[in-house]
């Protein structure tokens, strides 16, 4: 049953892709790449991973596809047809693919118990959180408190990617000082 | 969009209990999937879908930029403060067990501390990229 789910989650995310690369209105195309995240989401969810599930349903169906409706309302709803020939770049993908596809012969088989990632850090995290910290879901215990460092990393680029919009389109001129007089002539024209 | 009378009530209706889902996700994830994370990408979600529905102009008047900006800065601040005061409580940074008196309830209290500040930033962040967006061409 759940080989069946997955090949029917995963032969959609392919037809959804292939429609993303036919189309050339670009709301569509939107639309579609946020359905293609919702799909990728409940390849999570069968894999038992819901904590990633949710944040790709949350980020990457909603407000990825809510941002790009808005850069769409900045710029053009209608792809231009390329003028060149699609050939080379068609190559390009094929040989990266098929790299990428040869290095993924090298991975242990999927749910190998005994497939080195299993056995590093991971037996100590799910033998000693709940004594370590008493939090019952250990994703919480990891990011939060034994990969503590990473996750403060994690939030500071969210906020670096904040501060870098807002610096991009048009901080200085709500409620900061322009930096220089150049900006305040921008801002009289 | 002042003609989609289904559009603007069925908005109203849903806001709390997105907002009310977001406090959910954000404290209940010690137990259950979730997170600082979700939760802050959930509660903008909330007001992105007032902003597209009544306007960006409403949205910001509930939520000043100045507010988005300080909890941008503030989330990531409280995080790092988490860290400073374990350091000054004898630990090494981000070690929470030294908040409490007991090992497992200062776990617990960083937990829910730094998860607050990743939420707000989270929130804050996605909040003032999307109003940037939408407000550009008013400027």
């Amino acid at each position: 049953m759940e080989e069946f789910v997955n090949v029917v989650i995963l032969s959609l995310m392919a037809l959804t892709v292939i429609a993303i690369v036919r189309l050339r209105n670009l709301f569509a195309v939107v639309m579609l790449s946020g359905i293609y995240s919702l799909l990728a989401a409940s390849v999570f969810v069968v894999l038992d991973a819901v904590d990633v599930a949710f944040t790709e349903a949350a980020v990457g169906a909603g407000i990825s596809t809510v941002l790009f409706i808005g850069t769409l309302a900045l710029t053009t709803r209608q792809e231009k047809t390329p003028a060149h020939n699609p050939l080379l770049p068609l190559l390009v993908c094929i040989v990266t693919g098929a790299v990428l596809v040869y290095g993924s012969l090298d991975m242990s088989s999927f749910g190998d118990a005994l497939a080195p990632v299993h056995q590093h850090v991971a037996p100590y995290y799910l033998e000693n959180t709940k004594s370590d910290t008493g939090v019952p879901n250990v994703v919480t215990a990891i990011l939060a408190s034994y990969r503590g460092y990473d996750t403060l990393g994690e939030v500071t680029v969210i906020f670096t990617a904040g501060i870098g919009v807002v610096l991009l389109l048009g901080g200085w001129r709500r409620g900061l000082a322009p930096p220089t007089p150049h900006t305040e002539e921008e801002e009289e024209t | 969009m002042k003609d989609y009378l289904v559009l603007r009530i069925v908005t109203k209706l849903l806001l709390p209990f997105i907002l009310l889902f977001a406090l959910y996700v954000q404290f209940h994830g010690d137990f259950g999937p979730g997170g600082g994370f979700q939760a802050g990408v959930i509660f903008a979600a909330a007001f992105i879908l007032y902003s597209l529905v009544y306007g960006a102009a409403a949205a910001r008047r509930i939520l000043p930029i100045g507010i988005l900006r300080t909890g941008m800065a503030g989330g990531v601040l409280l995080y790092a403060a988490v860290g400073v005061i374990s350091l000054i409580l004898g630990e090494n940074y981000l070690n929470y067990s030294p908040l409490a008196h007991e090992a497992k309830e200062g776990q617990h209290l960083g937990i829910f501390l730094i998860e607050l500040g990743v939420g707000i930033t989270v929130a804050s962040v996605m909040m003032t990229v999307f109003f940037t967006f939408a407000t550009w061409r008013e400027d």
